[in-house]
């Protein structure tokens, strides 16, 4: 029986290359970690990322090199986390290509937990369990196989708040005050009502907010349940939470507050410097992003003020090593590094990421950023955090945002009527997982 | 090629051939050395054409998801009659066939308006040739990231140049015409050269005779081009309209970089059927649907391409009866 299951298991193999086309397989899975300590020491440790987790930008991985002579680091990223994902699942079911150290966002950790933890290297093995009481509860058991396997390390969470421009509200006759805004739009409604007070003073091609995308995306956020319910069952489409943060979407389109751009475009990165949008709902991982894209000039420019109807979580990562990765040990040294509290501290003065060790975060409480006019960061996010609700995550959290941003956009730009944009995203729905 | 060809009996019912022709290895290799020659490119086409296609024909009758490639699960034709309820596919097939038309049809007229200008005597003719092909030479991502610029809607030069004619701007990502327009505006530029130049090497093939006999009879330059340019090119137009109708079912990249979405427009309404299967394969890692989607486009270029040689040859009967 063995050659018959060994055999069947090389047609397994064999069959994930010739689907993939990658023809590295061969090598994935056999290489020997602990080979890796080349003779001189020196090892060159990959990391394969999306979005900005800004490790580069925070100057970790020159610490890194210095500390760890011999080691050095590079790093490759994709803007569009669902480019990087694509091109990482490709890797994997090739078992070829992939990087010692691998970024996983929130809404696919799922994904990786439930289907792919034979894929991914257990990171108990080199005593991860150790640092399961440096990590908030919900952040450590979102990345634990159902075998109890560690399979990521979470680097930041995704508290939410809403930036915005003052030299723009100012203009408007708007109020500019974090303290005052923030009373102003306690809800939703008082927020949406803002914005046709801007629209109506605004001067030339400025709108409210940038997409009615990153405003559904903010408001199902402030969810407990968004997409599956704690048993695992499908809930999306008769979820009231859903359908309330659908519903704001829907009218902010209508009254033309969005400057309907597509999160992630070139477009949309020119018009954070253009001042094509006056309010962005931004997660704590953010305002890095605005600090790259507004540039030197924007700075003073920009402010942060608690969000409307509460506090939520959005987004957040978690570092891997995949089981075919060259370099396993290294990898689980760095990641252990880059996502120890005070590098999180670090990372989260310098570019915005707010930590998921639980030790940062009491560190970073009085933190304030020049760029967004001295708002006091830390207690903004980290009273989010504190608020947010632990959210049931699901394999295809990501697949389902995208149908309904995608369904808000036809909303949007096209003027499609809100119930064919709602069959549109069903149809969507059940394309993506059928 | 070891052969011991020497020993081998003579075929029957044949005399052995007189030495002087050579010996039996020499008579052996002469037989088989050209399946030697063949040999590197079959073997090739066997890896990397033949197999690709049988197997994905095998994985087309699976359930098969990119996450799980081990786990395979037998759907017989399920995926195939999944597809004919399935709308997004039926759109797919549609707005191939909308963006084909409009990308081929003015793409063949201007090129055989270029390669007839081509073909007079004038200035610099060499360098005007070689700079049409130009466009062929760039590659589709770079040529499409530069027309996504120029289509842009906010502060794309499109938009710019409408605007000082006076016309509102256009929509070229949103709307379904539009959007089709911009991506068969890419298709146009990129092949119309190429197209030209075949055609070009087909005019000048037409014996030069015929333009003299018919300018004896009084015919002029545009008479001449209808009733000796045109049937003397039909075998090469035969040849670039089917090159472009495969060209045109397979479309895919400059969809894929228009906006860099996956699914073709927030609508779909620019997704070929080329994208539509990246979509299920590599979007949404349905690996099982995309090989069903890769194969019925397969057949369906087999029968465009059926079609038109059908035609070609009825048309070439026609003329030979008359």
């Amino acid at each position: 029986m063995p050659i018959a299951r060994a055999v069947k298991r090389a047609a397994v193999r064999l069959g994930a290359v010739a689907l993939t086309g990658a023809l590295l397989a061969a090598c994935g899975g056999s290489t020997d970690d602990t080979s890796s300590d080349g003779a001189g020491g020196k090892v060159t440790i990959t990391v394969d990322l999306f979005g900005s987790f800004g490790y580069k930008e925070a100057g970790l991985y020159a610490e890194y090199e210095k500390l760890h002579p011999g080691v050095t680091i590079k790093q490759t990223d994709t803007e569009d986390e669902a480019d990087y994902w694509k091109s990482l699942q490709t890797r994997l079911a090739g078992g070829g290509g992939l990087a010692d150290v691998q970024g996983i966002e929130v809404g696919r950790i799922a994904s990786v937990t439930q289907q792919q933890a034979d894929r991914f290297t257990d990171l108990r093995k080199y005593g991860a369990d150790a640092l399961k009481d440096q990590f908030a509860p919900a952040k450590w058991a979102a990345a634990t196989g159902k075998g109890g396997e560690v399979l990521g390390l979470g680097t930041d969470v995704g508290p939410e708040a809403m930036c915005y421009r003052t030299d723009l509200f100012k203009q408007a006759g708007l109020p500019t005050d974090r303290d005052e805004l923030a009373k102003k739009w306690a809800t939703w409604d008082g927020y949406l009502e803002l914005g046709k007070q801007y629209k109506a003073k605004a001067t030339g091609k400025s709108a409210w907010l940038d997409s009615v995308g990153s405003l559904y995306s903010i408001m199902i956020g402030q969810e407990k349940e968004r997409y599956y319910d704690a048993s695992g069952k499908l809930i999306w489409e008769e979820n009231p939470a859903l359908r309330t943060a659908w519903e704001h979407s829907v009218e902010a389109a209508k009254d033309g507050l969005s400057a309907k751009l597509d999160q992630w475009s070139p477009a949309w990165n020119q018009a954070f410097a253009a001042g094509s949008f006056a309010t962005i709902p931004c997660p704590a991982w953010m305002l890095g992003y605005i600090k790259g894209q507004a540039g030197e000039s924007g700075k003073g420019k920009w402010d942060v003020a608690p969000l409307p109807g509460g506090a939520g979580n959005w987004g957040g990562s978690y570092l891997a090593v995949p089981k075919a990765a060259a370099h396993k040990k290294e990898a689980y040294e760095l990641i252990k590094w880059l996502t120890a509290p005070e590098q999180q501290t670090r990372l989260f003065e310098k570019q915005g990421n707010f930590p998921s060790a639980t030790g940062a975060i009491e560190k970073v409480a009085g933190a304030k950023d020049p760029f967004f006019s001295d708002a006091p960061i830390g207690k903004i996010f980290g009273d989010a955090a504190k608020a947010a609700p632990v959210q049931v995550l699901g394999v295809h959290d990501q697949n389902i945002a995208q149908q309904i941003t995608n369904a808000l956009s036809e909303v949007e730009r096209k003027g499609t009527s809100p119930e064919k944009a709602w069959s549109n995203a069903k149809k969507g729905v059940a394309n993506t997982i059928g | 090629m070891t052969l011991t060809a020497s020993q081998a009996p003579a075929p029957p019912g044949r005399t052995a051939p007189p030495r002087r022709r050579g010996s039996a290895p020499r008579r052996a290799w002469r037989t088989f050395s050209p399946y030697a020659y063949l040999a590197p490119f079959f073997t090739l086409f066997a890896a990397f054409g033949l197999f690709p296609l049988v197997y994905t024909a095998y994985v087309s009758l699976y359930r098969v998801e990119l996450q799980t490639p081990g786990d395979m699960q037998w759907r017989g034709f399920g995926n195939y009659t999944a597809l004919l309820g399935d709308e997004y596919f039926w759109l797919a097939l549609r707005n191939t066939f909308t963006i084909g038309v409009l990308s081929t049809v003015p793409q063949l007229v201007m090129a055989l308006g270029l390669a007839h200008l081509l073909n007079y005597r004038l200035r610099g003719r060499t360098f005007l040739r070689t700079a049409i092909l130009l466009p062929y030479a760039t590659s589709v991502a770079a040529a499409t990231l530069v027309f996504a610029q120029l289509f842009g809607s906010d502060f794309g030069l499109v938009n710019y140049v409408l605007g000082v004619v006076g016309i509102d701007p256009v929509d070229w990502q949103n709307d379904t015409v539009a959007s089709q327009i911009a991506v068969s505006s890419i298709v146009i530029w990129r092949w119309t050269g190429y197209n030209a130049l075949i055609y070009l090497a087909g005019m000048q093939s037409i014996p030069n005779e015929l333009y003299e006999a018919a300018a004896m009879d009084g015919a002029s330059r545009w008479r001449q081009f209808f009733h000796v340019t045109l049937p003397g090119l039909r075998p090469t137009i035969v040849f670039t309209v089917v090159v472009s109708t495969i060209g045109a079912t397979q479309l895919f990249g400059e969809p894929l970089l228009l906006e860099g979405q996956i699914s073709g427009g927030i609508s779909h309404q620019y997704q070929t059927l080329g994208l539509y299967m990246y979509e299920q394969g590599w979007g949404f890692f349905h690996l099982g649907r995309a090989a069903a989607i890769a194969w019925v486009m397969f057949l369906l270029i087999v029968v465009l391409v059926g079609v038109n040689a059908l035609i070609a040859r009825r048309r070439s009967r026609k003329e030979a009866g008359r």
